[in-house]
């Protein structure tokens, strides 16, 4: 939950005061990001609240109005060269030629760069095309695909050749629940490769199962970051008790040092505070109130998400 | 990159088809000179009277008739679409992510337009060539000086023409280049560069803006008729050449400045 310290070794993506003003409007202000290298990072904000203003920064598609930023340990944007043939990306959606097969798209993009060798390149692109689950359609107009299959192409151009570095921008848009899943595993395999995985979206649900640090943008500023479970103990657990005296149990609960048991219809709940939810329960049951059901809640990420922004997934401003 | 990139343009039919209409007009030319007669001496386009006698003279005589638009069109519709295109389809942030270099792929941009200026010269000169090789009789070449040489060099000054006519609409390709490094509209940048095509055209007939003309890029596009001369008179073709090289050298700068600059927002 520390706003970030300078740029230092073993971060992935290190930014300090990053800053871009459209106008009097900054859209993304005085950013400091700091990714380590091997982490699944989720990106968290709205619509609206600086994501992919950051990552086109990150990438150097538009210069910042101030600040620094150092990609793979190299300060950019000088050392773009070197650090972006390291570094696979999907930008605010997948982009192709309408009239190139899947396939023909892939080697274009693959010949317009670095390390783009001719002699490996059709066996990369089927390993690419393979590991996105588009082997069949590779040989068709990127015109004829579907949302899904677009975005599965892009991961595709990602995963041309093996990456230090992945920046996702909502890599699951547009995909059914089983394409989902499937990237949502893609992501752990390569995390598990040792690839630093920066992942943007506005599912919460999908942030929490894969990602081990979190950053949270709103109004274009960073409002916190960390890794998820520091996030997690930052927030309280609460006690939900069923039970069918719920007057006593509050009464024994408070016995037990517990704040503030409060009842609600046939529950107790009150704040976990550290108290393991065993003794909780057998101290109940030893003063004869039956307990039906115990429940540790933890806040979401989506609860925790909203204690930070104030505000829902609407758009920003 | 740069062979790929070559390949990605000659592929895309809309590229394939200005190639064919640049090849049909000419040979559509001989056709209707086969049919209709063509017109008498010193009436009509250039050349097009010696049609009948020798048919390598359909592939200069088309080449007069599409300078002042076909071609420049053409050159508009691929120059004006060079970056302006690939940001239309948001693949130009792909591209620079990639990393292509910004500087280098509006290198290899420049230089396919370049390569298709050539082209396209040569795809005009070969429908006449070969319109003129159906329809009449190849022989001895006589040239604008009355004196005579042989076919091979005939058609090899023809050919020569074409290519000084694909290097004379490089100005107009450079204009059209940096247009396109400045919006993400191609249709925009191909309208604005075949109209100052058109525009220059204009000035160049307008005799109170005399002084200009000499700066115009359109003003000696005509100069490739001095290569059948007898001997040949470079004068007109070196200075067409100096003026499209100075017009590359500014726009190119320009574009260059522009694009390595810019945010890439598309």
């Amino acid at each position: 939950m520390s706003p970030a310290g300078p740029p230092a070794a073993g971060l992935a993506i290190a930014t300090e005061g990053l800053t871009k003003r459209f106008g009097d409007v900054a859209a993304v202000d005085g950013v400091d990001l700091a990714v380590p290298s091997g982490s699944v990072y989720g990106f968290l904000g709205p619509n609206g609240s600086g994501k992919t203003t950051t990552i086109r920064m990150l990438l150097g598609l538009i210069s910042p109005t101030a600040g620094s930023w150092d990609l793979l340990g190299r300060r950019m944007p000088g050392g773009a060269a070197t650090a972006l043939a390291e570094v696979g990306a999907l930008i605010e959606g997948p982009a192709f030629y309408p009239w190139l097969s899947g396939r023909d798209n892939l080697a274009r993009l693959d010949a317009a760069g670095p390390d783009g060798r001719r002699a490996t390149r059709r066996a990369r692109i089927d390993d690419a095309l393979a590991r996105v689950g588009l082997t069949a359609a590779a040989a068709k107009k990127y015109r004829a695909y579907s949302l899904g299959m677009r975005q599965r192409l892009g991961l595709a151009a990602a995963l041309l050749r093996p990456r230090q570095l992945l920046v996702l921008d909502e890599p699951t848009n547009g995909m059914d629940p089983q394409g989902t899943r499937e990237i949502r595993s893609l992501v752990r395999d390569l995390a598990g490769e040792g690839t630093t995985v920066f992942l943007s979206s506005h599912l919460l649900a999908e942030i929490e199962q894969v990602c081990t640090h979190v950053g949270v943008m709103a109004n274009g500023r960073l409002l916190s970051q960390g890794t998820l479970a520091d996030l997690r103990a930052a927030s309280t657990a609460r006690l939900r008790v069923s039970v069918d005296d719920p007057a006593r149990a509050a009464g024994i609960l408070a016995g037990l040092g517990m704040a503030d048991p409060t009842v609600e219809g046939a529950d107790v709940v009150t704040a976990l505070d550290g108290h393991a939810p065993e003794a909780v329960n057998r101290a109940l049951v030893l003063a004869d109130v039956a307990v039906s059901g115990l429940a540790v809640e933890r806040p979401s990420l989506e609860d925790l998400f909203v204690s930070l922004t104030g505000e829902g997934f609407d758009v920003a401003r | 990159m740069w062979p790929a990139e070559l390949r990605h343009l000659f592929r895309r039919t809309r590229v394939r088809a200005l190639l064919v209409v640049l090849f049909a007009i000419p040979f559509l030319l001989t056709v209707a000179v086969k049919l209709n007669g063509g017109p008498s001496a010193g009436r009509g386009p250039t050349f097009l009277s010696q049609v009948s006698e020798n048919g390598v003279f359909a592939a200069l005589a088309g080449l007069t008739v599409t300078i002042p638009f076909f071609l420049p069109l053409t050159v508009a519709v691929v120059a004006g679409d060079a970056i302006s295109g690939e940001a239309s389809t948001g693949t130009l942030r792909y591209l620079l992510a990639r990393p292509a270099g910004r500087g280098r792929l509006l290198a290899v941009k420049g230089a396919t337009v370049v390569v298709f200026c050539l082209a396209a010269g040569l795809a005009v000169a070969v429908g006449g060539l070969v319109g003129g090789a159906i329809f009449f009789p190849l022989g001895r070449v006589i040239t604008l000086s009355g004196t005579t040489i042989g076919l091979a060099d005939g058609i090899g000054r023809a050919l020569l023409a074409a290519l000084v006519v694909g290097a004379s609409l490089l100005g107009l390709a450079a204009i059209g280049v940096f247009v396109s490094t400045v919006t993400d509209v191609p249709v925009g940048a191909m309208a604005v560069t075949a109209g100052v095509a058109v525009l220059s055209l204009v000035l160049d007939s307008v005799p109170q803006v005399a002084f200009l003309h000499p700066w115009l890029f359109t003003h000696d596009e005509l100069a490739f008729g001095d290569l059948l001369r007898s001997p040949v008179t470079w004068h007109g073709i070196w200075r067409d050449l100096a003026l499209q090289a100075g017009y590359v050298g500014v726009f190119g700068s320009a574009a260059w400045a522009r694009f390595t600059s810019r945010d890439v927002l598309a």
